[in-house]
């Protein structure tokens, strides 16, 4: 072996791409055979793109950091499922550009918050959330509710998502823009558009508290009252989800 | 190649990256990312103009002399980014034991706070150390000048430019939340020019040297550079939205991406904060213990285990997820035969100093790297450990994880960079020492104090809270709900602050020492390390 890796040692470029060769190996074997193994992702009833207003609340999830103390992934374990619910499925992030599955749970999981409390309770709490949760070390979030929601960026950022992969349909991205402003207003009379393109499942409805505008604040609650509940369980294949 | 060819190629990579910053300022939208492009187009234009100057200026004389002055910036660059990461870690600590201040502005909230910490700390602190002693291993080890006089510098301010560019964006709201590649999509631009130069004047100078064998210290830094290239790549493949905009969709999603990230994030700490300290200590130990390395072999199994093995370990972050069973065991699997190859150059390093561990209690520098090959062979152990999944479902999630990162970055990572610049700032700015012993080792009791406090306190709150999670009523329900498990976690929060406000100290006074160091009084004699065999043709 000595004498072999001398060798090795006296050529710097063979040395290189000996190095790359050998450090190349574990994502060939673990990532690659992810993307074409089909039970990777299970296939489930009721998994769909994010509507326009739930991606920009993404967003903005994404932009705040909020992964470094939420996950947004229920492990397989009892003590995970009993306070939080069904374990995550890899259908429920498909559409996830990127994950947001988390690292630290400084606060609780939110894989499954959606519909669990009322949109007035999320505003309350984003604002102050110190107030409303004794003990609560989360910072505040009030000014989402002052900064209106920037729908003009909606049609390119569906049009990036749909090269990534996501399904989007050309009618989709021609009104996203639209789309994102009537889902925060109920009184827009929109409500059947948003059903063809979106499914039944679309909340529409003002969520900010504030019907005059669209703000950031409605964008992240409609996000957070749709996280986990897409999926269908009632009628989930068990051999389906089985690991 | 010849200087007239590489200034013509740098100046081309300049002017794309000058076309990109113009662009930006043009078609922007967001405050922070047209600030951006005002950085990207100033430093570039800036470097566009000192490389046609230097076309037109004919060929300048190379001194026989190892070419240091670059690596000056990077020490200078290295501490200013570890007292930065350092202050906002510990406004971090002091914001979760105190949440009020958080002041509940939009930029100063703990989310977009905590990235700058992690990346001045990893990027700033740790990569300009790695770039600055493997300029001053390389040339020294290979008897070489660097091969070029202009790549050191696109090197050093392209990688420092990609650093500014992250840490300015966070507050601002520009980050693709990947953690630890949070930077969009023109800085990781800006980074994968740098590497690519950084990787090419590596090799341009091995192949320069005088001795036939490439030392050890410099595999490791090979790895560092060639890993991270491959890492940052794939890693951050995303489709931007417009030029508008510094939003970007990462290319992969859910569980493909999070295998993807966790294999980036893992190797992150595998090939930067290991390998190239590694390398570090391959050159500073023996040269500051006046000893030879203990095992040729033992470092040749050492390494190509570590490069091996590393990568096959990401998928440990992410026990139980939706992320598919083999892939979880495989990469527990791996994660535990780590321990060989890691715990093989953690005695490689302490058998190095046999018959020179009285230097220990005399050579505060030393002393921080023997406590750093200590605090590596801990947070290994403890990282194979904590891969193993029944003991992986009482850590994940909570602040063991958290405690785990930070033996290893403040025990391991800056401990051995301490040591290593204690010694090598004097070489380079050819003093007789360091400005004072004493407060050396005042840097190195408080930097230990405050580690084992931090450590400790994570230990506690990381166990106590996951059993709490974990704490059922003989009825079924929980004993605890989520809030109590917070409230638990306030002492410790305090004692984390307390543990880092410590470390802090203790790099001021670093620092200090450092400044007093350079503008003292210099001397005549050499580094022993001698001057480059190898003569330039530039």
């Amino acid at each position: 072996m000595d004498t072999k890796h001398a060798k090795l040692e006296r050529n710097g470029i063979a040395f290189a791409a000996a190095i790359l060769f050998v450090a190349s190996l574990g994502g060939i074997f673990e990532i690659a055979p992810l993307f074409t193994i089909e039970n990777t992702v299970e296939k489930v009833d009721g998994m769909r793109p994010y509507t326009p207003l739930e991606l920009a609340g993404r967003d903005i999830y994404v932009r705040e950091g909020c992964y470094a103390c939420h996950s947004q992934m229920i492990r397989t374990l009892k003590s995970d499922v009993d306070r939080y619910g069904h374990f995550s499925l890899a259908a429920e992030s498909m559409y996830d550009h990127p994950h947001q599955w988390g690292s630290k749970r400084t606060g609780p999981d939110l894989a499954r918050i959606g519909n669990k409390y009322s949109d007035a309770w999320h505003v309350a709490h984003l604002r102050t959330p110190r107030e409303i949760v004794e003990g609560s070390v989360m910072p505040g979030y009030a000014f989402l509710s002052e900064t209106r929601l920037d729908t003009a960026r909606l049609p390119a950022s569906l049009t990036a998502l749909s090269r990534a992969g996501v399904p989007y349909t050309s009618e989709q991205i021609a009104h996203a823009d639209s789309d994102a402003r009537y889902q925060a207003d109920r009184d827009a009379n929109y409500e059947d558009a948003l059903i063809d393109r979106y499914g039944e499942k679309v909340q529409i409805r003002d969520f900010d508290g504030q019907p005059d505008k669209v703000t950031e604040m409605d964008a992240l609650v409609a996000y957070l009252q749709m996280l986990g509940t897409l999926v269908d369980f009632e009628n989930l294949n068990e051999e389906e989800i089985a690991r | 190649m010849t200087r007239g060819v590489e200034l013509i190629i740098s100046l081309l990579v300049v002017l794309v990256l000058f076309v990109l910053g113009l662009a930006i300022l043009g078609y922007g939208r967001d405050t922070g990312y047209i600030l951006h492009g005002w950085l990207i187009a100033g430093c570039t234009g800036w470097a566009a103009i000192h490389l046609i100057t230097k076309l037109s200026d004919p060929a300048p004389d190379i001194p026989l002399e190892y070419k240091d002055d670059v690596i000056k910036w990077g020490v200078l660059a290295c501490f200013t980014w570890g007292v930065i990461g350092f202050t906002v870690g510990d406004i971090l600590a002091w914001q979760l034991a105190i949440p009020s201040l958080n002041g509940d502005m939009f930029w100063s909230n703990f989310g977009r706070i905590r990235p700058v910490h992690t990346t001045a700390v990893i990027f700033g602190f740790a990569g300009n150390a790695l770039i600055a002693t493997s300029f001053y291993v390389v040339q020294r080890t290979s008897r070489a000048r660097l091969a070029s006089e202009t790549l050191p510098w696109m090197v050093f301010g392209g990688y420092n430019l990609f650093v500014l560019l992250a840490v300015t964006g966070y507050p601002l709201g520009i980050t693709q939340s990947k953690e630890y590649a949070e930077p969009e999509w023109y800085a990781d631009l800006v980074l994968l020019f740098t590497w690519v130069a950084y990787l090419f004047l590596y090799m341009r100078t091995l192949a320069r040297r005088a001795e036939p064998h490439i030392y050890v210290a410099n595999w490791y830094y090979l790895g560092f550079i060639v890993v991270i290239a491959m890492l940052h790549v794939v890693n951050n493949l995303s489709i931007p939205v417009s030029i508008a905009y510094p939003k970007s969709y990462a290319l992969f999603a859910g569980v493909q991406d999070a295998m993807t990230q966790w294999w980036y994030g893992h190797n992150a700490v595998g090939f930067l904060l290991t390998a190239g300290f590694l390398g570090m200590m391959y050159y500073f130990l023996p040269k500051a213990a006046g000893r030879p390395i203990y095992s040729y072999r033992m470092s040749i199994l050492g390494f190509w285990g570590i490069t091996f093995l590393y990568l096959w370990a990401g998928s440990h972050h992410l026990h139980y997820t939706a992320l598919p069973d083999w892939v979880q065991y495989l990469g527990m699997t791996m994660s535990i035969i780590l321990l060989v190859p890691s715990w093989g150059s953690v005695f490689n390093g302490l058998l190095t100093l046999n018959g020179a561990w009285d230097k220990v209690r005399t050579d505060p520098a030393i002393r921080f790297m023997m406590v750093a090959i200590l605090f590596y062979g801990l947070s290994t152990f403890e990282g194979s450990f904590l891969a193993i999944r029944p003991v992986n479902t009482l850590s994940h999630y909570t602040d063991w994880t958290v405690g785990h990162v930070h033996a290893g970055a403040l025990g391991w990572v800056a401990f051995i960079t301490f040591g290593a610049m204690y010694k090598m700032v004097p070489w380079i700015w050819k003093r007789d020492g360091t400005y004072s012993l004493r407060l050396e080792a005042w840097h190195f009791w408080l930097a230990l104090t405050g580690t084992l406090i931090y450590v400790g306190a994570m230990w506690n709150s990381g166990i106590t809270q996951s059993l709490m999670w974990q704490t059922y009523e003989p009825n079924g329900s929980f004993t605890f709900a989520f809030i109590d498990t917070v409230d638990a976690m306030i002492p410790y929060y305090w004692a984390r602050a307390i543990g880092g406000l410590l470390y802090l100290l203790g790099a001021l006074i670093g620092s200090f020492n450092i400044y007093m160091t350079v503008t003292g009084a210099r001397t005549t004699e050499s580094d022993g390390a001698g001057h480059p065999l190898a003569r330039q043709a530039e």
